[in-house]
């Protein structure tokens, strides 16, 4: 463990983190085919390991020279099983934002794998990337700059189908693209406006059936409410649920508030700077968290109760989040963590059960990067 | 789950259909018209309300119809154009309203004012104003919008590229246009344009497209590395969408506003400038017939004999005011919010 952790390299073993059945695919058919199989509800679909994204810090305007690079994010490991949403929470610049975009390949990962159906998408091009997205889809955060202004919503929610024609015939498109505003819960008849004529959670409903339009299997938001006023963020959770139900899909779901991310959470894993923290169930996370992080974010949950408020123990955490271009050494959540010792700065934790808790069947055995985790129930605590 | 009711629509005028084009992109119209509308009430996931449905021709609508449709009932499009289309047509064929011959000058009436058949007097070598503005309009019109035409196409093109795809071609784009903003208009017509012996349009249409592209291109790559960064453009790349489509169907509506604007100011000036360089004597040279050509050779005598400048620089003034207007209506009609 010790020698582990000295090398700056994250492992990729991590005990709840299944094994990846890669497919070996030696043709772009093969790929296609193994893309395009079905996955059994509960198994593993998309497995994400040591996943790195380096920006690059250069100088200079002609002649670039690096002379760093943030480490937007820094080994990040986790898997999405079919069915299931995985919440990610994490404070603004944690890396969350830059997982989802190197999910759906919009970024290229500076090293890691991500395997869909044991393809890893990070090497694939051409018509089986093409396949991988028509699968995954996103939701975007900002409803107001994620629809084409100059677009009708027709042509917005029509475009998936124009750039995989075999998904729908042609005669067929503007019933389809009715259907899927009937089942987001808009007026079909509002196929040729523009989006400058709806509120924002009517465009994030439009932004939400463009993402289904081609029938995907995960969909990733990326903060899909946090745009919205809170009596429209519930309509679109609660839509968003449905829809789960219905086309059987499986959601990462990125967002920095906590109780939104419970309420809509099979899984909740929660990142600091460019890292895992912890990863569990939510039950597990939420009533039993073991990195100190994740107590520190609990504490600061609003409470509605004001008598409960008086007596919770909040934890205040001082100073910034360090640069991701220059993080600490060992434990990134050191300069922060009341119970940093030397240990901290020497040795990066291990995303892992913590031994203390191993063998055990407590809520508290899931996975915690921290040296010295303990429980502490910070939401309940009186 | 309990659906929530939908806020009402904002703008019930959004539902005037009806007489809405064809055209759209993706749809044949016979496959929109044979399209069932799909019933939705109580028994809909969405209990949506919706007030104001579209009359039962709706049409699938794009971008481009509904602007075609907004600037059919545009005043200001519609005299713009009219006016526009004047002008290509005397500058195809002068001879339809003025018969005579610009080159027929009787030095003894120099300087006269008007008299019957000859509208707008003669000027300072006798010949009639009101044939040489007619016959003027072929050459000013010809550099203004091939001059126009060439520098949008060219520094759109290269700046849109450039601004989309950043990297090397960017760096070597910008430091070219900052090599072309260094050049003086005038020293570099005086310069390039005195080794011409032509007397035609052309060599000036090239010197202004040569100078006036840098500063088009760079407008279009400032508003496309704008556009760029929104949010639906990841989103189209995320769905699959090639770089071609992007650029044409997301980032070009998108971008092209400033640009629209750039151009049609820059018309004006361009005729202008065609007048400028026939003043210096390096532009077209006096036996061809040219707005500019006349207004420098005018402005001397503008004491003794306005006319003969008031009426070329007249013309001038409304071809560059039309085609601003045009411009304006267009792009007003390409920005869905000011319906």
């Amino acid at each position: 463990m010790a020698e582990l952790g000295k090398t700056d390299e994250p492992q990729d073993a991590t005990p709840n983190v299944s094994e990846v059945d890669v497919v070996d695919a030696h043709s772009e058919e093969e790929a296609v085919a193994a893309i395009e199989a079905p996955v059994e509800r509960g198994e593993p679909i998309l497995q994400v390991r040591d996943l790195k994204k380096h920006f690059p810090l250069t100088q200079g305007i002609l002649f670039k020279r690096q002379i760093g690079a943030v480490k937007a994010v820094d080994g990040v490991s986790f898997d999405l099983y079919q069915g299931e949403t995985l919440g990610i929470v994490g404070e603004s610049g944690c890396g969350k934002s830059t997982v989802a975009k190197l999910l759906m390949h919009l970024e290229r990962a500076t090293a890691g794998e991500i395997f869909y159906k044991g393809q890893d998408i990070t090497k694939l091009s051409g018509r089986a990337l093409k396949a991988v997205r028509r699968n995954i889809q996103m939701v975007f955060q900002d409803p107001y700059t994620s629809l084409n202004p100059r677009m009708t919503v027709g042509d917005i929610i029509g475009e998936p189908f124009d750039i995989h024609p075999e998904v729908a015939p042609k005669g067929d498109r503007r019933r389809k693209v009715q259907e899927l505003l009937d089942v987001v819960g808009l007026n079909p008849e509002y196929i040729n406006r523009y989006p400058h004529q709806f509120s924002g959670g009517q465009r994030q409903r439009i932004g939400i059936a463009r993402g289904l339009a081609l029938n995907p299997e995960i969909i990733i938001c990326d903060e899909p409410v946090s745009a919205l006023d809170v009596s429209v963020q519930a309509q679109v959770i609660n839509l968003m649920e449905r829809l789960q139900e219905e086309f059987n899909l499986s959601y990462i779901f990125i967002a920095h508030d906590l109780s939104i991310v419970r309420h809509i959470s099979d899984r909740v894993g929660v990142m600091y700077l460019g890292k895992m923290a912890e990863i569990g169930t939510d039950e597990q996370i939420y009533d039993h968290p073991t990195h100190p992080y994740t107590q520190a974010l609990l504490s600061a949950v609003p409470v509605p109760d004001p008598e409960a408020r008086e007596h919770r123990d909040r934890i205040i955490l001082t100073g910034d989040v360090p640069s991701p271009a220059n993080p600490p050494s060992g434990c990134r959540f050191r300069t922060r963590c009341w119970k940093a010792q030397d240990k901290c700065a020497e040795e990066v934790p291990l995303l892992a059960i913590p031994e203390r808790f191993k063998g055990s069947d407590s809520p508290a055995a899931h996975e915690s990067a921290c040296h010295f985790a303990e429980e502490k129930d910070v939401v309940h605590a009186a | 789950m309990p659906e929530p009711p939908q806020e009402p629509p904002h703008e019930p005028e959004g539902a005037v259909a009806g007489t809405g084009m064809g055209g759209g992109m993706d749809l044949a119209a016979s496959e929109a018209t044979a399209l069932e509308r799909t019933p939705h009430g109580p028994d809909g996931p969405g209990g949506t309300v919706g007030t104001g449905g579209p009359g039962p021709q709706d049409r699938p609508r794009s971008l481009w119809s509904d602007a075609w449709r907004d600037l059919r009932r545009n005043p200001v499009f519609l005299l713009s154009a009219l006016v526009i289309c004047f002008l290509i047509l005397i500058a195809i064929r002068p001879s339809l309203i003025a018969p005579g011959n610009p080159l027929q000058c009787d030095l003894a009436r120099a300087q006269d004012g008007p008299r019957p058949g000859h509208p707008f007097g003669y000027d300072g070598q006798g010949c009639d104003v009101y044939t040489r503005t007619v016959h003027g309009a072929r050459a000013s019109v010809t550099v203004g919008v091939c001059a126009t035409l060439g520098v949008a196409v060219l520094g759109s093109v290269l700046g849109a590229l450039a601004g989309f795809f950043g990297g090397v071609w960017d760096s070597v784009l910008s430091r070219i246009t900052d090599i072309f903003f260094a050049i003086p208009v005038v020293l570099g017509g005086l310069v390039l344009l005195s080794v011409v012996t032509s007397n035609t349009v052309w060599p000036v249409v090239g010197f202004i497209v040569l100078l006036g592209w840098p500063q088009l291109s760079r407008i279009a790559r400032g508003s496309v590395i704008t556009a760029k960064q929104h949010d639906y453009v990841q989103a189209a790349r995320a769905l699959g969408a090639s770089n071609t489509r992007i650029l044409l169907r997301h980032i070009a509506p998108n971008a092209v506003a400033p640009v629209i604007v750039v151009a049609t100011i820059a018309l004006g000036t361009y005729i202008a400038l065609e007048a400028t360089l026939s003043y210096l004597g390096v532009g077209l040279k006096p036996p061809s017939v040219s707005w500019g050509i006349d207004i420098s050779a005018a402005s001397p005598y503008i004491r003794n004999a306005p006319h003969a400048l008031l009426w070329p620089a007249g013309a001038l003034a409304i071809t560059v005011l039309a085609f601003i207007m045009l411009g304006d209506a267009v792009r007003d009609a390409l920005d869905p919010k000011l319906r």
